[in-house]
């Protein structure tokens, strides 16, 4: 019998350092599950994500990524997350236009007391792109001959 | 080739027991540049730091990853480590293997696979760490205070104690703020110009507080320690040296049309005043609004008595810049507009009145000398209904606010009590929904207004009020009883809800310091930093971060100062390591960078170059003043080129975090 | 036009005002010509052209132009002069040492499309109105200018000057124009055809560079794709996903500053649509958060340097397009 090896896909997680990243820690305190699939870096803010790390991370062989921060009108830095929000906005829909699934990126707003949404959010988005599977990366079609 | 040292923490059972912690060693051991690894139940311990300080000495390490719990909980602890043992406190990279490993994962093997590539993140990270070394600037020792209500008061009087100077910037003539307009204060009862004005006075005799009153701030730049303030001081048309506060002139004003603002507007003042005997400074102010000499040039009359000559119609505005090493916001609240209330009537009667009207009432300095008089007709009135909570605590659709004021309660049964006293015959209803009396003495007080002044507590809310001939009918539900109620009253007071000063909002502005929804003053932690704004150098104090009584309001004020005059103690403050920092054969010099820091620690300017091609050119390009700049990293983003990049969260350092996690 | 234009910078030259003239040269070919720096009237003269080929927007040579001494003279075409003004906005030029003179365009030529009409061995072509005279070997033909027009043309933005000097010619205004119905289209295709669509495009890139090296947005000191200390240094292909991260990347460092001049796509070899990338950013931008045209208005902040509270979120976003 041939056991079909269940997928399990990259997922990268960028968690701002005061609200989200905090909150990720918090649904560890509390102990409350997500799949290991979700590997987390720490960025200050989420105005520090480079759209260049979420195409690195997709080039790279990520099958989602996310973007946590702290709510609109929360950030510690008072205006981050609004640029974050513009920037997420316009990437995301560009990679959808360019026949991405939308469903691989997410841009959440997760506060540090958020430890049970941080764990829910996580769990849907793992459980989102592996029914979507591997990420098939805008590959050049040149190089699958 | 950095020489890397690998630290796996047991955490005793809580990261042990999930992970393999001696695999998670072992693989990282086969990574690059790793020439040391170890397990240990507890790397935070003592004999823990021990471990990392003597593998650093012993393998000549130039940095080391710690896998652990996570980094908010003992970064600082390794860094200080790393750097007693002689290397860099930023050569130190925390994997988070308990709060996002061993924690949240049930299957040991995935969890240590995770572990391994969280460890393999932070050794990529750490590869491209440099040593980073935090900048100092200077501290002006002086604080400036906004706003000279009892919080500003307490706060300035405190910082001069500790032998720093002070100024107090107050929008208003006088300084005294909300609590020179009240009678008495809770639970004590006593009365609250005896308990302030001395303070006012101490506040004019310092030698170290300056008073900027009838001032505003209009811009601030600068940063922590360096804060650069303009004081817009507004035209009193009074020489403030040479008026002897006499108020000579503000009985001869022919002008006395005058709505008295200290009042309420119920009387009437001159064109020019003194807000009240014990204004502090006690200087005449002309209303410009209103004085006929400034709007017509026919009168004079304060001039020709005057005689000290301190009468200057021609006197203009004038904008002062001064430097602050610390700011204290203190700008107070209002009760709000109640022009949205209109089932209460206040717009249709004169006798249906907010509470800090009915406190002017009754004050003896107030406009009817301390005697309770329904403000329509003069007479006492016999029956009086308060209702609270009058846009506190709704449901976020109304007009009103959704938070408690936290005041009225008590303010209320303060009114209700001292009515009871003085005029016995006064029947007094209380309309409430809850009553809130924490707090020392409190709920004794509120007691004793039921049970022994006989004030009627009535659960329920005022559904409307429509005077009728000379009355005003109050429909009101008592939910207790379960009955409609219908009170013929002869005067009725609302606790309007509290909120922020209009000022509050350009001025958070103005400092970058952050709102809530409702313009309060965020603190930079709720619990554990109450007194701070989250920009550093700004303080708050009183009103201007939440509602609070005349106690607390004190106490914030107090520990306000404490804070502050700990921050002017200092000579000079350390800057944050992790800022922005552009490479200036990069900059293309656009100021996309400026445009979205949120500190202005960005500017721009012209310098000299010795290009790659040995021309030399004139280029434009970013500067980050280290002092002001926080890292948040917004910049890096908005550079098209590349140029701007963040300490210790670069470009190359997220990136390779992320192709050590995808691999 | 061209003698119009020819005696306009004689004239500047001459009088002393500027010591160069940057305009369009002719090439090898006669729809292939270069943006030049004239420094004599000999030079213009001889090899100065304006005419439905001279297509490219000069505005970006001006950055390392006005590097040098003296005063340098430039022709702008209405689109063109978003660009300057744009470049203007970002310190890249200094105003004082530009005098820009803009000149009326009625749309440019696109040779590919000449010859897919399957017009052969094109010797020249004349421009007669709204009617094209070619000579090929094969003889005389003739087609509608407007079969013959650049894909940027026919859906012209605006004919107005945003910035100028002086101007010849009378002056024109922003236009109505289809120029996102392409964008659109694509927007309605299923996420498998848009997948096919960009796949099938972008797999023929060379990493020939000419879309960077035109844009006018794309003027930095250093370019990241060039930059070892960048993190993404490419200066070819590394991974299959290289071309598409490429192209994301720099539509996305030239949102909000990209005025759409097409010069991405007009330069392109492959004839890759470049410009719906950073047309379907400006349509977003326009949709998401008021319309903005970059180079426009020199006062405005860009969307990306701007943010409202009440701005969507990313998942909103795809909610509106449903």
């Amino acid at each position: 019998m041939q056991i079909e090896e269940k997928f399990e896909p990259t997922i990268v997680a960028f968690c701002c350092n005061w609200c989200s990243y905090a909150g990720a820690d918090l649904s560890g305190t509390n102990r409350l599950q997500y799949p290991a699939n979700v590997k987390i870096i720490r960025v200050p803010c989420s105005c520090r994500v480079n759209p260049m790390f979420i195409l690195r991370a997709f080039q790279r062989g990520a099958d989602g990524v996310i973007l946590c921060g702290c709510h609109p009108g929360d950030c510690h830095y008072t205006t981050g997350n609004y640029y974050a929000r513009r920037r997420m906005t316009l990437l995301f829909s560009m990679l959808d236009f360019l026949g991405i699934e939308r469903e691989r990126t997410r841009l959440e707003w997760v506060s540090a007391a958020e430890g049970a949404k941080f764990a829910a959010t996580m769990n849907d988005f793992v459980e989102t792109v592996t029914r979507l599977g591997k990420n098939r990366r805008l590959e050049d079609l040149r190089c699958n001959k | 080739m950095q020489r890397i040292g690998v630290f796996v923490c047991w955490c005793g059972s809580n990261i042990a027991a999930t992970v393999d912690v001696k695999a998670v060693a072992e693989a990282l051991g086969k990574e690059p540049g790793v020439v040391f690894f170890e397990d240990y139940q507890y790397m935070c311990s003592e004999e823990g730091q021990n471990k990392i300080k003597n593998a650093i000495k012993d393998y000549a390490l130039t940095g080391a990853v710690i896998c652990s719990c996570s980094p908010r909980m003992h970064e600082n602890t390794f860094r200080k480590a790393a750097a007693a043992a002689g290397i860099n406190s930023f050569m130190v990279e925390i994997a988070n293997i308990r709060e996002q490993c061993s924690w949240i994962h049930k299957d040991k093997v995935s969890a240590t696979e995770k572990a391994i590539v969280l460890g393999r993140a932070a050794i990529a990270k750490l590869h491209l760490n440099a040593p980073l070394t935090a900048g100092e600037s200077p501290v002006v020792k002086r604080a400036l205070v906004i706003g000279g209500g009892i919080a500003g008061i307490q706060t300035a009087l405190d910082i001069a104690d500790a032998g720093f100077e002070v100024d107090i910037v107050e929008k208003k003539p006088t300084i005294g703020g909300k609590m020179s307009q009240i009678d008495k204060t809770f639970p004590t009862l006593d009365c609250a110009a005896c308990i302030l004005t001395p303070k006012m006075v101490d506040v004019a005799q310092s030698e170290k507080i300056r008073i900027f009153a009838y001032s505003e701030v209009e811009a601030v730049k600068g940063f922590v320690g360096n804060f650069n303030v303009s004081i817009r001081k507004k035209a009193r048309y009074v020489d403030e040296v040479k008026c002897t506060g006499c108020g000579l002139c503000t009985e001869k004003c022919p002008q006395k049309k005058v709505p008295n603002d200290f009042n309420l507007g119920l009387d009437q003042k001159r064109a020019i005043y003194i807000p009240f005997a014990q204004a502090v400074p006690k200087i005449a102010t002309i209303d410009a609004d209103y004085c006929t000499m400034l709007k017509t040039g026919k009168c004079g009359v304060c001039s020709k008595v005057c005689t000290a000559g301190a009468i200057d119609y021609k006197q203009k505005d004038t904008v002062l810049e001064e430097q602050y090493g610390a700011i204290v916001v203190a700008t107070g609240f209002n009760p709000i507009e109640l022009t949205k209330y209109d089932e209460f009537a206040y717009s249709q009667s004169p006798d249906v009145i907010t509470s800090l009207e009915f406190e002017r009432i009754t004050n003896a300095a107030g406009p009817t000398g301390g005697t309770l008089l329904r403000p329509s007709d003069g007479t006492h009135p016999h029956k009086i209904v308060f209702v609270q909570c009058v846009g506190s605590r709704e449901d976020g659709n109304g007009c009103g606010k959704t938070y408690c004021s936290k005041i009225c309660c008590m303010y209320t049964a303060k009114h209700a009590m001292l009515t009871r006293e003085k005029y016995p015959d006064t029947e007094v209803y209380v309309f409430y929904i809850d009553v809130r009396t924490p707090g020392k003495n409190f709920d004794e007080f509120y007691r004793r207004a039921v049970e022994e002044y006989g004030v009627h507590y009535i659960k329920g809310m005022v559904g409307k009020v429509s005077p009728e001939n000379g009355k005003l009918m109050v429909r009101a539900s008592d939910l207790i009883e379960g009955k409609q109620l219908l009170i013929d009253a002869d005067l009725v007071v609302l606790a309007a809800a509290i909120e922020p000063d209009k000022s509050a909002r350009p001025l958070a502005t103005m400092l970058t310091a952050s709102m809530d929804t409702n313009d309060f003053f965020t603190e930079a932690h709720p619990k554990l930093r109450p007194v701070e704004s989250p920009t550093a150098g700004i303080f708050l104090s009183g009103c201007c971060q939440g509602p609070k009584d005349i106690p607390e309001t004190v106490a914030q004020a107090s520990a306000c100062a404490a804070k502050v005059i700990g921050l002017l103690n200092k000579d000079k403050l350390t800057c944050n390591a992790c800022v922005a920092h552009p490479d200036e054969m990069l900059c293309n010099g656009c100021s996309t960078c400026e445009k979205v820091c949120p500190y202005g620690a960005i500017t721009y300017e012209s310098k000299e170059f010795r290009m790659p091609d040995r021309t030399t050119r004139i280029r434009r390009v970013a500067s980050v003043n280290p002092a002001v700049c926080q890292g948040c990293g917004a910049c890096t983003v908005a550079c098209p080129s590349g140029a701007m990049d963040l300490h210790g969260f670069s470009n190359r350092q997220i990136m390779a975090e992320v192709d050590a996690i995808c691999k | 036009m061209q003698q119009v234009i020819r005696d306009k910078a004689l004239s500047l030259l001459e009088a002393g005002k500027v010591d160069r003239v940057l305009a369009w040269k002719e090439g090898e070919f006669f729809y292939d010509q270069t943006p030049h720096v004239f420094k004599t009237a000999e030079e213009i003269n001889r090899s100065l052209v304006y005419n439905g080929f001279s297509a490219a927007n000069l505005s970006k040579y001006l950055v390392k132009e006005t590097l040098k001494d003296g005063m340098i003279a430039v022709f702008l075409k209405p689109c063109d002069t978003y660009s300057f003004s744009q470049l203007l906005k970002e310190h890249r030029i200094p105003r004082e040492k530009v005098w820009a003179v803009g000149i009326p365009c009625d749309g440019k030529l696109d040779i590919d499309r000449i010859r897919k009409a399957g017009l052969r061995g094109i010797t020249s072509i004349r421009e007669d109105g709204d009617r094209l005279s070619v000579s090929t070997i094969y003889g005389e033909k003739t087609v509608a200018k407007s079969d013959a027009l650049a894909e940027r043309c026919e859906n012209c933005k605006s004919r107005k000057h945003i910035v100028y000097d002086e101007l010849i010619g009378s002056e024109g205004e922003a236009l109505d124009s289809g120029r996102f119905d392409a964008v659109e289209a694509l927007e309605k295709m299923s996420p498998e055809e848009r997948f096919a669509f960009w796949q099938k495009e972008l797999s023929r890139c060379i990493r020939c560079n000419a879309c960077r090296n035109a844009c006018p947005a794309c003027t930095c000191e250093k370019c990241v794709f060039d930059n070892p200390a960048s993190g993404i240094e490419s200066k070819a292909p590394a991974s299959s996903f290289e071309e598409q991260n490429f192209h994301i990347i720099r539509a996305f460092h030239v949102v909000g500053r990209c005025t759409d001049c097409g010069e991405c796509s007009r330069v392109c070899p492959q004839s890759i649509p470049l410009h719906l990338i950073n047309r379907k950013f400006i349509k977003d931008i326009n949709e998401f958060y008021g319309t903005y045209q970059a180079g426009e208005n020199p006062d405005e902040r860009a969307p990306l340097t701007n943010f409202d509270k009440d701005d969507m979120e990313p998942a909103d976003a795809f909610r509106k397009g449903e």
